[in-house]
């Protein structure tokens, strides 16, 4: 089934699909649903996810999923479905190993404790790393669509403002100051870094500086190739075959945080493609009404009869908020498209429940 | 309070903070988000990075973790003149906005701070609850986790006795409990499960509670489903299409209450439900009606 709006105009010849979106709104399941639809058109393609609830496993009926691509079986495909549940922390290794200068400088970045910690960390560098694998595949040029899922977060925008927070830490300034540091304060510093890097002494114990000290000398060789490759994976962010979805419910916050995310991608001169709407509870033509009470009861008695009346009415008000929230979102983002999907009788898990999503995505 | 992105942690943490406040206990919801939402609840305007009373004996605040950081700092040195000489310096800046954990760290210490008897600030009226709205699963666990990482790595001085002290606040059970939100559906109910594992495995820590948010009235009894059911086109259309959606809801309710109980089999502790509120979006009367349930539940 296809719609003159679907996911597929969204999408059209793009060869990367972003979709972004605070927690909770079935991020990962649209974007599992969007590489099976294009899968069952076609298309080759991966869908990529970051999830430590493993919920693309769940989506795809799969249990576990590891660092590399894994096909997914999608009985009567004309496509080919791939998912890949991505390992932030081995990912890092890996880049580490490509850019370490030798064995040694490899081995003592793996194993800083500074350098452990931040490969671990959750906040940070799974964005940074999803962007990387990102490009990384999309560089290998296996697929013919790439659909990431981003982590999952509070604001829709941390999978940008991450990475370059973490880009920055490991680029040459903090290294230079390290580079100093490494004498922990004396030497070759100028007057006010010697300063400075006593004061962080006091605020921070001189362990802690030591350790960033040796992580940033270990690292020094390899900052001007995480710079690069930092600069590649903003160019891929930017580039015309990529497009942003963003994924959202039809509630009031989120219709706000939808009008914040569209002005921030026109901000930052990201490409746009639209948004979807998840779980939009479909309008009801019936109204109660006198009439049908006298009809309900009458077919099923008071009590039975006054239930299913005070149900409608229910379902008929909560119907309206949400055609009210849509209505709001399409006048706020003006001419990008929004996709709205209603809420299904069931909860998505599996591909047969993608599928059925898939009827009102494309 | 943690649990799955979209699940109503917010509006759960609220309604623990007002029913904490009205069992006469001084209580404060502290916010761990970008966006403020606590006092818009109470139909107050943004107030920050400071305690601010919402109700009767409940305040808020909301925590920020680029302030956390300027305080932690200014306690450090002891002097806002150096801290401010550090806070000010790029280089500074950068290695702090990215250091792994460090947010996390920071903010948690406001928290401990915030639940402390004797404040930081003498003129600071101390708390007797302290109610936290914690990040979504995967950010949550991280927070409770940083403590330890840090004190490992950094071993001695100030911020290995601090992270020590936040850490053995966390996995005390007499200061600490960690409490889940989730929905009665399929995800929230798989990754509720998931946590009480990775509280043990990688904090040490016991789930205390899961509260099951938004949960569907049972309308109807399996009789009158059956009955309606049978109906099978009868009546006009505005009578069947009102069976459809009453069938529907029905539906919901049933698998909502599966999930309920697959989450009880699932988990060893108390698992308490909220109702499904019909208000458009939750006001000050749906939090009372919150707080009320939770007040005779728990």
């Amino acid at each position: 089934m296809s719609r003159a709006n679907g996911v597929g105009d969204l999408i059209g010849r793009k060869q990367v699909v972003i979709c972004a979106g605070s927690g909770g709104v079935g991020k990962t399941t649209t974007s599992a649903a969007i590489a099976a639809g294009m899968a069952d058109r076609g298309l080759k393609t991966a869908v990529l996810t970051i999830d430590p609830a493993r919920r693309l496993a769940n989506s795809l009926g799969l249990t576990e999923l590891g660092n590399e691509e894994a096909r997914v079986d999608l009985p009567g495909s004309s496509g080919e479905l791939w998912a890949m549940m991505l390992d932030a922390k081995r990912t890092f290794d890996e880049l580490v190993d490509t850019y370490a200068p030798d064995e040694q400088t490899r081995d003592a970045v793996l194993s800083n404790p500074i350098y452990r910690q931040l490969s671990n960390a959750v906040a940070g560098s799974q964005e940074y790393m999803a962007m990387e694998k990102l490009h990384e595949l999309h560089q290998e040029g296996r697929y013919d669509l790439l659909v990431l899922d981003t982590p999952p977060s509070r604001n829709a925008l941390d999978f940008l403002e991450a990475p370059r927070r973490l880009s920055r830490f490991i680029d040459s300034r903090s290294l230079r100051f390290f580079q100093g540091g490494s004498k922990l304060g004396l030497g070759i510093m100028g007057k006010g870094t010697g300063v400075l890097f006593s004061i962080m002494k006091r605020a921070t114990g001189v362990d802690l500086l030591r350790d960033l000290s040796d992580f940033f000398n270990a690292f020094g060789g390899m900052t001007e190739g995480f710079a690069e490759r930092a600069r590649r994976v903003e160019a891929l962010l930017g580039d015309s075959r990529t497009t942003f979805l963003l994924v959202t419910s039809p509630r009031e916050a989120s219709i706000q945080e939808a009008e914040w995310f569209a002005k921030r991608l026109r901000e930052e001169d990201l490409p746009f493609g639209g948004v979807i709407v998840n779980r939009v509870r479909e309008e009801i033509d019936t109204r109660p009404s006198p009439q049908l009470d006298t009809e309900l009861t009458g077919l099923l008695g008071d009590k039975l009869g006054g239930k299913v009346s005070q149900t409608l009415g229910e379902q008929v008000a909560l119907a309206e908020v949400d055609a009210h929230n849509m209505a709001d979102l399409k006048r706020r983002l003006g001419r990008k498209p929004t996709l709205s999907v209603p809420e299904l009788p069931g909860d998505v898990h599996d591909l047969e429940g993608l599928r059925a999503l898939n009827e009102h995505l494309f | 309070m943690t649990g799955k992105g979209g699940v109503g942690k917010t509006t759960v943490a609220a309604a623990i903070g007002l029913a904490g406040a009205d069992s006469g206990r001084r209580t404060i919801i502290a916010e761990v988000a970008e966006q403020e939402r606590i006092t818009g609840l109470f139909g107050q305007p943004a107030a920050g990075y400071r305690e601010t009373e919402v109700a009767d004996g409940l305040s808020a605040f909301s925590l920020n973790p680029e302030e956390a950081k300027e305080e932690w700092l200014r306690d450090q040195l002891r002097s806002g003149r150096l801290a401010g000489m550090l806070g000010s310096s790029r280089i500074f800046t950068y290695l702090t906005a990215a250091a792994p954990g460090l947010d996390e760290l920071v903010t948690l210490g406001k928290i401990w701070e915030l639940a402390q008897m004797e404040r930081r600030n003498k003129r600071d009226r101390p708390f007797e609850t302290c109610v936290v709205d914690a990040p979504a699963t995967g950010h949550g666990l991280a927070m409770l986790r940083s403590p330890r990482t840090y004190a490992e790595i950094a071993k001695v001085g100030p911020v290995a006795k601090h992270a020590g002290h936040f850490d053995r606040f966390i996995r005390d059970g007499r200061s600490t409990a960690v409490v889940a939100v989730a929905l009665a559906e399929e995800m929230p109910v798989n990754e509720t499960i998931d946590l009480q594992q990775r509280l043990r495995d990688e904090v040490g820590v016991e789930l205390a509670a899961v509260i099951v948010n938004a949960v569907l009235p049972e309308r109807y009894s399996n009789d009158e489903a059956e009955k309606l059911q049978s109906l099978d086109g009868q009546g006009g259309p505005a009578t069947r299409e009102a069976v459809a959606t009453a069938l529907i809801a029905h539906s919901r309710a049933r698998e909502q209450r599966s999930q309920i109980g697959r989450l009880r089999r699932a988990v060893d502790v108390p698992v308490i439900t909220l109702p499904f509120l019909l208000t458009p979006e939750v006001d000050l009367d749906g939090l009372r009606t919150l707080a009320a349930e939770l007040e005779r539940k728990l």
